[in-house]
């Protein structure tokens, strides 16, 4: 297996790089917010939201279509909602040749609006960690009153996340060296291989628990007493405040197209 | 990496907003209750313990084994943590590990989150640890009986999880409850017996090679108070998904109530994947998927106890 553990940040230079982490949390919520709650078949609005989210994207200096083509991670879940166009009510606009279902007019302008709403929202997702550093987000998360222990743990996860991934990419590779894909009688069964590889997570978590000790101790040397410090803080500039304006204005724009129809 | 079996982490555009941010409110506060009993369980070990075993979780996800056609088996991990570390511990485990996965790779919405943490965060955590203590119980003491709990804690932490999750989607208007909760519980009720099976030998190994790591998870905190959680949890479920808040997205729950000639079609595929899981004697789909979940858990939890008390038995048998 594949295991491709890349750190989402895209260093750039570029203003919205430089802004307030807290400015670049609060608009992307605000915008999966604006994109959820729109209702279905507003399809300026979604339109709209589209040309939002690609002038961010071409703001930071990673191309406009960054963020819009990496929005089809979402997509296997859209399955979810498969059953949506055959099920809803209404006008039947398409029968299926072989079985014979009705998609229903309704249905369609549903799902087409759930597909929208997903490809959207994940967008912003996609470009909050683009161009924000891990830290940063979690510093805003702090500053916005998220608890601060949990703050602390996912901060601490993150340090450990690209060792312990190396570790077991190590375990899977010395797993394949030593046993070759067998074939017909020999092959060992699918048991097995699962309580191997729960043998290989167990041995995993005991080296995981063993690291944890050894660092703990190493903080404890170092003067730790229960509470982390972040170093690192932001003030809110002109630019910022300036920044959450506009965005505040380009997400009123598809809000106020709804409202207004 | 992500491709995983399980597509419980729901992305944003799926919930409306007003159960996501339910959602989020009842995480939040069960995050904070998590943060007090794992404070009093680790003291000042709390961050460095937590933090290393959410990223020991996230990547034991990536350790798999092929099961068919492409698609391989592997951890979700909730269970495995709540009987290692307790189901506070778990929780918190879980949080962080979902946030992650939310912020770092857009694997699950940001707005979700809330449901995500608790579908395959606190649900897990507690249903795999109710499953897993309860059985503990019946079946007694020694080793083998440890296996067969904690396969079936495993197994009850999937199934929670992934009804969980059809619940919320529907609340949501985004997939139908009848399409959506057959077809969850089916799937998930055999990616639930890889789960066993990985968590079962993670557990074995550590009984062998450190016993006492077990054993410290069995006495923290929330022991007794895991199956009352999960019993307040999935009340509060039940009546989130009867209130009228169900008739506020008008085409939630309701939008199917014709076609039913359909649907017995097109609900085909899942019940002929298991077979057993129609109750002909009951006419209403979502009654039989829950009727048939609750006697598949019994099924589960019958063989694991019969496994356990007779490796008990021959335990005994051969002291004496």
């Amino acid at each position: 297996m594949h295991f491709d553990l890349t750190d989402a940040y895209r260093p750039r230079k570029s203003a919205i790089h430089r802004l307030d982490p807290r400015v670049k949390l609060v608009v992307a919520l605000l915008y999966i917010l604006t994109t959820v709650a729109m209702p279905d078949g507003e399809w300026e609005a979604f339109g709209l939201l589209q040309i939002v989210a690609l002038a961010f994207a071409w703001r930071s200096n990673l191309g406009p279509f960054y963020a819009f083509r990496r929005a089809f991670i979402a997509l296997p879940f859209i399955l979810a909602a498969l059953p949506i166009p055959f099920l809803m009510p209404g006008p039947t606009v398409w029968t299926m040749p072989v079985v014979g279902w009705g998609v229903s007019a309704p249905g369609l302008v549903r799902f087409l609006s759930i597909l929208l709403r997903t490809w959207l929202a994940v967008q912003a997702g996609i470009l909050l960690s683009a161009t924000t550093r891990l830290p940063e987000i979690l510093w805003a998360l702090s500053v916005l009153r998220v608890p601060a222990t949990l703050v602390s743990i996912i901060g601490f996860m993150y340090r450990y996340i690209f060792i312990l991934a190396d570790e077991a990419v190590r375990m899977l590779r010395a797993r394949s060296a030593r046993s070759p894909k067998a074939t017909g009688p020999s092959r060992p069964s699918l048991l097995w291989q699962g309580r191997m590889a729960g043998m290989m997570v167990g041995s995993l978590f005991l080296r995981s628990l063993e690291r944890s000790e050894r660092v703990y101790e190493a903080m404890l040397s170092r003067g730790y007493a229960g509470q982390v410090r972040m170093l690192q803080a932001f003030h809110m500039g002109r630019g910022d405040w300036l920044a959450l304006l506009m965005a505040g204005v380009l997400l009123a724009v598809p809000v106020g197209l709804m409202l207004i129809r | 990496m992500h491709l995983s079996g399980t597509p419980l982490h729901i992305p944003d555009g799926f919930l409306s907003p007003v159960v996501s941010i339910i959602g989020w409110a009842i995480a939040l506060a069960i995050i904070v209750i998590a943060l007090r009993q794992t404070r009093l369980q680790l003291g000042e070990r709390q961050v460095p313990l937590m933090g290393v075993l959410a990223a020991f979780i996230f990547a034991a996800q990536a350790i798999n084994f092929p099961i068919a056609a492409g698609t391989s088996g592997h951890l979700l991990g909730g269970a495995l943590a709540a009987i290692v570390m307790g189901p506070w511990a778990a929780t918190l485990i879980m949080t962080a590990v979902i946030a992650m996965q939310g912020l770092l790779f857009q694997d699950g919405g940001l707005l979700a989150m809330g449901w995500n943490i608790l579908n395959m965060g606190v649900f897990t955590a507690f249903a795999g640890y109710a499953g897993y203590a309860s059985l503990r119980r019946l079946i007694g003491e020694g080793p083998r009986s440890r296996l067969a709990a904690a396969f079936a804690g495993a197994w009850l932490s999937v199934m929670v999880g992934a009804i969980a999750t059809a619940f919320e989607l529907a609340l949501s208007g985004t997939s139908p409850l009848r399409a959506a909760l057959p077809a969850m519980a089916g799937v998930h009720a055999l990616i639930g017996l890889g789960e066993g099976i990985i968590t079962t030998g993670a557990v074995g190994l550590l009984e062998v090679t450190r016993p006492e790591v077990i054993r410290a998870g069995e006495e923290a905190p929330g022991r007794l108070g895991a199956a009352f959680t999960l019993g307040g949890l999935s009340l509060a479920l039940v009546v989130a998904v009867l209130s009228p808040l169900a008739s506020a997205s008008p085409d939630g729950l309701e939008f199917v109530a014709e076609r039913q000639g359909f649907l017995r079609s097109a609900l085909e595929p899942p019940f002929k994947l298991l077979p057993d899981y129609t109750l002909p004697l009951v006419r209403n789909e979502v009654l039989t998927t829950i009727l048939a979940v609750l006697l598949g858990t019994l099924v589960v939890f019958a063989l694991a106890w019969l496994v356990g008390r007779g490796a008990v038995r021959r335990e005994h048998a051969r002291e004496s």
